[in-house]
């Protein structure tokens, strides 16, 4: 814990609030410009995971659902893993072009794989004793899917989109590679905005994903069913499966 | 000033060759393979910088966070706090936490490594307590009924027990860690993401350094698997029979 150490982010938050005179004579940084930058951040993200969103839950559902194309499903997102993120948004710039639009197409790429891998995986491993329980009483294929298996599955699909949009609005930062003004500016213009600035984005980019991070998963929780917290507060349950959820889940490859 | 961003054009010093037709394809900052079959030595150091960082995080990165499993499982009050703290690692961008670390340890590779160790965490962590937890209670019972120490049962029943799931762990780190690799170039690590952001508009460049990590994410997906194997020889009789 040096002084040297401490006074580094002391400036950092400084340059946040007020603007600092660059090597280049210009004035970077402030509240205005730091306000800009997390508004475009937060836009490309919402853009991007609202779209895979709609994209993805109901065919990850309609999967599930069926309960096929399992392969399908799992293996998107094992090799979504795979591919970094920075080539992906490089492949875009060098192929497609640069701008919003490309951007967002890119973190849509990115936020599909999660969200498509827990509808399916949240839908498909619902005790199939439930479901044919629900058939039994007189329940449509309609209802059993609405007020069954989706709230069964509600949890993991949230977890999904809780992973996705985390993930989004980290990726987001190398966005002005492809002229999006979004908060890695100042990361990727150190030359411009110096240490502290470099600094000063990775704390808001830092703060913005924790926040993103626990307020997903407030509304996760909330989303849950009652029955499904009550089953996983009692002691012993996590042994056993639960309504066919694997009680805190792993991530599994193939 | 934004335009420190390299635009649509190769480099000065890239045309090596005065084939015009490949001349134009590179001032293009077109796919050209004559141009990555000349310039391929370029991406060897930075290819290998990017394993040694991957292999090196990850291996440690395992050994931390299997200590942690076994010491989690033992002690159960400690899941709670520890899957926390790594969530919390987890869940900070890769780019911020390389930032912030700079003023703690400077530009190179420990600061990429430390990063890029915290991230495993979750991942082998979680894997390595799940996996124990799911052996069945009855296969413990009886280790222990044969008079096999807690320590024993541990060692010799449960971790191999639990050993696909933690497999699993390891596989999901490296392949997320040669991704995350990528971006260390911004705690001055070098790798393949260095090679990619210095011509992020040059086709052949992006493709190269884009497929050589994916390459190496596949082949340490395969490494693990073999691994897997060669560690669960009972797996591979149970397919046959």
């Amino acid at each position: 814990m040096t002084p040297a150490f401490i006074s580094d982010f002391v400036d950092a938050i400084e340059l946040i609030f007020t603007p600092q005179r660059s090597d280049f004579g210009t004035d970077v940084g402030g509240l205005t410009e730091f306000v800009d930058f997390t508004s475009t951040h937060l836009l490309v993200s919402l853009v991007a995971i609202v779209a895979a969103v709609a994209i993805a839950v109901p065919i990850g559902i309609y999967l599930g659902h069926i309960g096929r194309f399992q392969f399908l499903a799992v293996s998107i997102s094992n090799i979504g893993r795979a591919v970094p993120v920075l080539a992906l948004i490089a492949f875009f710039i060098a192929f497609v072009g640069v701008g919003f639009t490309n951007v967002a197409l890119v973190l849509l790429l990115l936020a599909i794989p999660p969200i498509l891998t827990n509808a399916y995986v949240g839908t498909s491993q619902v005790d199939p004793d439930t479901v044919d329980s629900a058939r039994g009483m007189g329940f449509s294929e309609w209802q059993v899917l609405t007020r069954v298996e989706l709230p069964l599955a509600m949890s993991t699909i949230f977890g999904g989109i809780r992973t996705s949009s985390v993930n989004v609005v980290a990726t987001a930062t190398i966005a002005p590679f492809a002229n999006v003004d979004t908060l890695g500016v100042p990361i990727i213009n150190d030359n411009v905005y110096g240490g502290s600035g470099q600094l000063a984005a990775a704390i808001v980019v830092a703060l913005i994903t924790l926040a993103v991070d626990g307020g997903l998963g407030g509304l996760q929780r909330a989303a849950t069913p009652k029955g499904l917290k009550l089953a996983a507060q009692s002691g012993g349950a996590p042994r056993r499966r639960l309504f066919g959820l694997i009680p805190r889940r792993s991530v599994q490859p193939s | 000033m934004s335009a420190n961003i390299p635009l649509a054009q190769a480099p000065e010093g890239f045309f090596t060759e005065r084939d015009p037709e490949d001349l134009d394809c590179v001032a293009q900052g077109g796919f050209c393979p004559d141009w990555i079959l000349e310039n391929f030595d370029r991406y060897v150091d930075p290819f290998f910088q990017h394993v040694f960082l991957t292999v090196v995080s990850v291996t440690i990165g395992f050994a931390i966070a299997f200590g942690l499993g076994l010491l989690a499982h033992r002690q159960r009050w400690l899941t709670a706090p520890l899957t926390a703290v790594t969530s919390i690692l987890y869940t900070i961008p890769s780019i911020a936490l390389f930032l912030l670390l700079l003023p703690l340890t400077g530009r190179g590779n420990t600061t990429a490594l430390i990063a890029l160790i915290a991230y495993t965490q979750l991942i082998i962590f979680r894997n390595v307590v799940n996996g124990l937890r799911q052996v069945p209670p009855d296969v413990v019972d009886s280790a222990l009924g044969m008079g096999l120490t807690p320590m024993q049962t541990l060692l010799r029943v449960e971790v191999p027990m639990a050993l696909p799931e933690i497999l699993a762990g390891l596989r999901i780190a490296a392949s997320t860690t040669v991704g995350l690799a990528t971006l260390a170039f911004f705690a001055g690590a070098g790798g393949l993401g260095a090679e990619i952001a210095a011509q992020i508009t040059f086709q052949s460049n992006v493709v190269v350094a884009g497929g050589l990590a994916v390459l190496l994410a596949s082949a340490l997906d395969l490494a693990a698997l073999g691994l897997q194997k060669a560690l669960m020889p009972w797996e591979r009789k149970a397919v046959v029979g």
